[in-house]
């Protein structure tokens, strides 16, 4: 039962990870209507800026505190400069195409910032060090054999994840900018006409998922280091999107914890028959099976066809 | 707007064709140079990896062109080739330099994939395949694979000496028997190459094995960690390559699994794996091949000759001496050897083909007073090879992360042979029998 | 001048229903062929052979087969490294379990293979389409390379789980030296694309055709989406089928899963993007331009005597790569197919456009 539970919460946590990566695919794909690919680069990126520019901070600054926070700062301006290249390069050229062609333009995106991101910053793996607890720590050692395993910096960054998703709901919710958004996403045209900047919304959508993908990228960073391998990460978030349903902030969380847990669950206890391994395809079968009866996803909106 | 970038697609496209014309291949005067082509990977997913090990091999070229003139006076040329551990890049590299300035004197590919796929067509070429450390483990076995080379240890001796040193930690090799030992391994033929071996320890010692896979690129690892945790088994072995490796030693700490009961196979023990951990790595334990983590002369004539004259392939002259360059210094010194064999048979001081490099690589007799000149002395035990021992030497030490550098931590291990060598005979065997090849008689050889 | 038109009538049916309707296409096209056939294998050296051509050749066979689902029929498929991966896989079993098999039998058995379970990852594009349906195809990718991984009956128990053929034989003909397996592919790549041609232009073809355009207006119009998507899918999965055991069989000669992984099926998808959604001429321009890209990519800094290093050659690649498919999809969705088919209208005018 405890190993039970310890497996369930670390689909739990993994699930966040991949919730924090499947929140910029939603994002985007809400405020524009591009399925945006590029997200698992963007948090590449993100953490490789991260990365190197914490180095750099910290050894320029001498204190880790600080230089992580200049870092951080000179990451997000990064990331709302390669939204603003981004929007003025690519997606200005592509209003009103279609999704498929959408989603193309952003694999090529994937594949120039991956290139950009390894000239630049090197391909070696970095380390970001926000100072986070490494150590697992035991809970109800007496209740179970072996107490049940925690990592204290999961707990962080369900801490970290939990307080984006809230902003995220905020900012959509209550401010010009986030009414802005939503009308963009009904209706391209109609938000252009009554003055809405279409331009504008989408690089402040662009900078945000850029944002998103920064935080995704220090946590997975940090917990496990940043290297190229790390946007294939974007591959294992694609089921939780699909599942949650690709309009819905809240989809993203909920259909990355139940990926999450499934796939935990599955490789650990189904694994062993069939000689393991499973855990990425059992994600986007779990995701299937779903969309079979759902093919919008559990919280994404109706599609409805006309002629 | 549109209508330029659309001229301008069309002004690349016919650049694109005038490229093409560019690129057929132009047929260099062989010089009289001897041609090394490197395979390497400085991109991708193993980079963190490829880029010592390729710099190493590099220096190497470099100190001995810089140091002797080349071997007997015939200079060493190179040309590196990017194949991103992707076997059909590594397809294209090999066919663009086979021939080239006269011929690649061998290939070392630095991937499971592309060996598997070189060594089909090498035979038909008439090129060397060298792959120290990595490759095709029954290739060991000359007579049915005359071309390929896995010198130094292959992934079954490897295996044995790791169980061999967990034995040891125990209190010898009955203690093993009724105990659990984990494989993590990278789902890959890279990381399913020793599970025979791996198996036929488990019945000769009576341990039981597990056996875990990682699906690739390995950054994800949290399922495979919490198993451990509840299977509880004695001792990791650790199949990784690539961010797998600092991913797995990580999660080992999430789950509070000791790092001295790991054990890394040695690409998986190079600095750049736990450097960025450091203390949290402290503990864990590699395999070397040979001695790769001490220090010898070599070191001191590549940053001689090489970095103080502003030559170095690295960026930082701290990276000579680490692992992963010192193994690529090795597989470039066994090299230049086999040409110098191969110089002594078929002329001094005259380039030699492909062919006579294989000639040199089967024949090759490092003693250790050899190695001492080479400043190998203590890096490495003498190699001798011959038509039915591709692989010449099979000892290794233990290397362990101490927080800050490697520190060789065991005595020479020499892998048992009574274990390895039916698996190579067997595997050789099935490989002609697919094959319709009719194995050499290496007496007569 | 040379490329009117003028004077040629369509007095039958028959003629009016030629695939190359302008003689000067039919002369062109039969150039091509001739000089593929007969002169590429005679000048071409071993290394243009087999570094560049007979991957191209393969490539552009998978292209065809992608471009019949994604271009022709609307289907986003993300998963064709692991269709190609089952026409490789079965090939291969086919060959190691019957030693007798003839080669031709053995990559035709590795087309039905790849048909069968590309039938059966296409049933979910009967519920699901754009996005969700690549998502399903991803599955297709993961999964297939998981069971080529982890199920030793496929690789017949090899212990790495890399697989290797031996020497090829076509009807007693050896197929061993680059020009032989440049002939060979050539062979099954003409009469595929030939095939494909014929198809698209038949009713299948247009009922795929409808389908891509809209399925909803489609199925008012009394076509069957399921018969149409789920035979698209069949014809190019056998096509890509085919190409993989062609892939395996000729190009590499040993093979593991990671050969046909996700990359591949990126791969496969830009060359049809840029070649051309739709076009079965455009598949082999993509496979043209994406097989070339990287050898002018490393080649061409040298001949200006500014040598790249390696790794950076590899992410400019990288780099260019990704701004190509960016600048075609704005400048020209329809790949490089249009700019050879205004090409084409321009030179049908030239020089008295007017």
């Amino acid at each position: 039962m405890g190993f039970f539970l310890e497996t369930f919460l670390g689909g739990l946590m993994t699930g966040l990870l991949y919730a924090l990566i499947g929140l910029g695919f939603v994002l985007i794909f809400k405020a524009s209507g591009v399925f945006n690919f590029a997200q698992g680069a963007m948090v590449l990126v993100a953490a490789l800026a991260m990365a190197r520019f914490s180095g750099w901070a910290t050894e320029a600054l001498g204190s880790m505190v600080l230089g992580n926070v200049l870092a951080f700062l000179m990451s997000v301006a990064f990331m709302i400069a390669v939204a603003i290249v981004i929007e003025r390069l690519v997606l200005r050229h592509l209003v009103n195409q279609e999704l498929t062609t959408l989603l193309m333009a952003t694999l090529g995106i994937t594949y120039v910032l991956d290139g950009l991101g390894q000239m630049v910053f090197g391909s070696s793996v970095y380390t970001i060090d926000v100072g986070m607890p490494k150590e697992p720590l035991f809970l109800f050692e007496g209740v179970f054999e072996g107490g049940m395993l925690i990592n204290p910096d999961d707990l962080i960054a369900a801490g970290v994840a939990a307080t984006l998703v809230a902003t995220l709901a905020l900012l959509f919710q209550y401010t010009k900018v986030g009414r802005a958004l939503r009308a963009v996403a009904d209706d391209h045209q109609a938000a252009q006409s009554v003055g809405i900047p279409l331009g504008r919304i989408w690089v402040v959508v662009w900078a945000v998922a850029g944002i998103v993908a920064l935080v995704a990228g220090i946590v997975w960073g940090s917990k496990l280091g940043v290297q190229f391998s790390l946007s294939t990460v974007a591959l294992r978030a694609l089921p939780v999107v699909i599942l949650g349903g690709l309009t819905s902030v809240p989809g993203a969380i909920i259909g990355g914890l139940i990926i999450g847990v499934g796939e935990k669950v599955s490789e650990v206890y189904l694994g062993p028959f069939v000689g393991g391994g499973i855990e990425v395809w059992f994600a986007y079968v779990l995701a299937l099976v779903f969309l079979l009866f759902r093919p919008e996803g559990l919280f994404g909106e109706k599609h409805i066809d006309r002629v | 707007m549109q209508n330029r970038i659309a001229q301008g697609i069309r002004g690349l496209a016919v650049a694109g064709t005038m490229a093409f014309a560019l690129t057929a291949p132009s047929i260099a005067a062989a010089q009289a140079e001897q041609f090394i082509p490197l395979l390497v990977y400085r991109t991708g997913s193993f980079a963190p990896l490829g880029i010592p090990w390729a710099n190493g091999k590099l220096d190497y070229l470099k100190m001995v062109n810089e140091r002797d003139g080349g071997v007997n006076g015939v200079k060493l040329s190179y040309e590196e080739c990017e194949t991103a551990y992707n076997t059909d890049r590594g397809v294209e590299c090999y066919e663009r330099l086979k021939a080239k300035n006269g011929g690649g004197s061998l290939f070392d590919t630095q991937s499971t994939g592309i060996t598997y796929a070189v060594m089909d067509k090498a035979p038909l070429d008439k090129v060397p395949v060298m792959t120290m450390g990595y490759g095709r483990s029954d290739s060991a076995d000359g007579s049915v694979f005359p071309w390929s080379f896995p010198m130094l240890g292959t992934y079954w001796t490897a295996s044995d000496i790791i169980v061999q040193d967990i034995a040891k930690k125990m209190g010898g090799a009955d203690k093993l028997k009724g105990k659990k030992l984990a494989l993590v391994y990278h789902d890959s033929p890279y990381g399913k190459e020793p599970i025979p071996a791996l198996q036929a320890l488990a019945q000769k010692y009576g341990f039981e094995l597990m056996a875990l896979p990682v699906v690739a690129p390995g950054v994800e690892q949290k399922a495979t960690w919490l198993q451990i945790r509840k299977e509880r088994p004695e001792y990791v072995i650790l199949w990784a390559a690539g961010i797998m490796t600092p991913t797995a030693i990580r999660e080992a700490q999430a789950t509070g699994f000791p790092r001295d009961k790991m054990y890394g196979i040695w690409w998986a023990g190079s600095e750049s794996d736990v450097k960025d951990i450091g203390a949290a790595a402290k503990g864990y334990n590699a395999i070397a091949i040979q001695g790769s983590a001490d220090r010898g002369k070599a070191h001191d004539d590549i940053l001689k000759h090489v970095y103080d004259k502003d030559q170095g392939s690295a960026n930082s002259r701290d990276e000579v001496g680490t692992v992963a360059h010192t193994r690529g210094m090795m597989i470039q010194m066994l090299t230049v050897e086999a040409i110098r064999t191969a110089q002594e048979k078929y002329g001094k001081g005259k380039p030699v083909t492909p062919e006579q490099v294989r000639w040199g690589l089967e024949n090759l007799d490092i003693t250790q007073a050899r190695l001492d000149e080479l400043g190998f002395g203590n890096l490495m035990r003498p190699v001798k090879t011959s038509c039915a021992d591709h692989m010449g030497s099979s000892w290794a030490r233990i290397i362990t992360w101490n927080g800050q550098k490697y520190e060789t931590t065991s005595d020479w291990y020499e892998a048992d042979m009574s274990v390895v060598n039916p698996l190579v005979k067997a595997g050789a065997e099935k490989y002609a029998k697919e094959k319709g090849l009719t194995p050499r008689d290496c007496s007569k050889e | 001048m040379f490329y009117r038109e003028n004077g040629q009538f369509k007095a039958s049916y028959v003629e009016d229903q030629r695939i190359f309707k302008v003689q000067q296409d039919r002369v062109a096209i039969i150039a091509i062929v001739a000089i593929a056939a007969l002169l590429v294998p005679m000048l071409a050296s071993d290394y243009l052979l087999r570094a560049l051509l007979i991957p191209f050749l393969i490539l552009s066979l998978a292209a065809i087969g992608l471009n019949i689902l994604v271009g022709y029929c609307g289907q986003i498929s993300l998963g064709t490294g692991a269709f190609m991966a089952v026409g490789a896989y079965a090939a291969w079993n086919l060959g190691v379990r019957v030693p007798e098999t003839p080669l031709l039998l053995q990559i035709l058995a590795g087309g039905a293979c790849a048909t069968a379970i590309g039938v059966l990852f296409g049933i979910p594009s009967l519920r699901l389409r754009g996005l969700y349906l690549a998502v399903s195809t991803l599955a297709a990718q993961f999964f297939l390379d998981w069971a080529f991984l982890r199920i030793p009956a496929l690789t017949n128990y090899s212990t790495s789980g890399s697989v290797s053929v031996g020497s090829l034989s076509f009807f007693g003909l050896p197929v061993e030296s680059a020009a032989q397996k440049y002939l060979f592919c050539l062979g099954f790549v003409v009469v595929f694309a030939v095939i494909a041609k014929n198809l698209v232009r038949s009713g299948t073809g247009r009922q795929w055709m409808a389908i891509r355009d809209m399925d909803i207006a489609a199925g008012v119009i009394g076509i069957r989406p399921a018969y149409a998507k789920l035979t698209a899918f069949a014809v190019s999965s056998f096509i890509v089928g085919v190409a993989g055991a062609l892939w395996g069989f000729v190009h590499l000669g040993a093979w593991e899963p990671l050969a046909f992984g996700l990359d591949r099926s990126f791969q496969l998808l830009f060359m049809i993007i840029i070649g051309g959604l739709g076009s079965i001429a455009g598949s082999f321009f993509g496979a043209a331009f994406i097989v070339l890209l990287p050898i002018v990519l490393t080649n061409v800094p040298e001949l200006f005597g500014l040598p790249l290093s390696v790794d950076t050659a590899a992410h400019l690649e990288h780099v260019v790569f990704g701004a190509l498919i960016v600048i075609f999809l704005i400048a020209e969705p329809h790949g490089l197919a249009r700019l050879w088919s205004i090409g084409r209208e321009k030179l049908r005018l030239w020089p008295f456009p007017y």
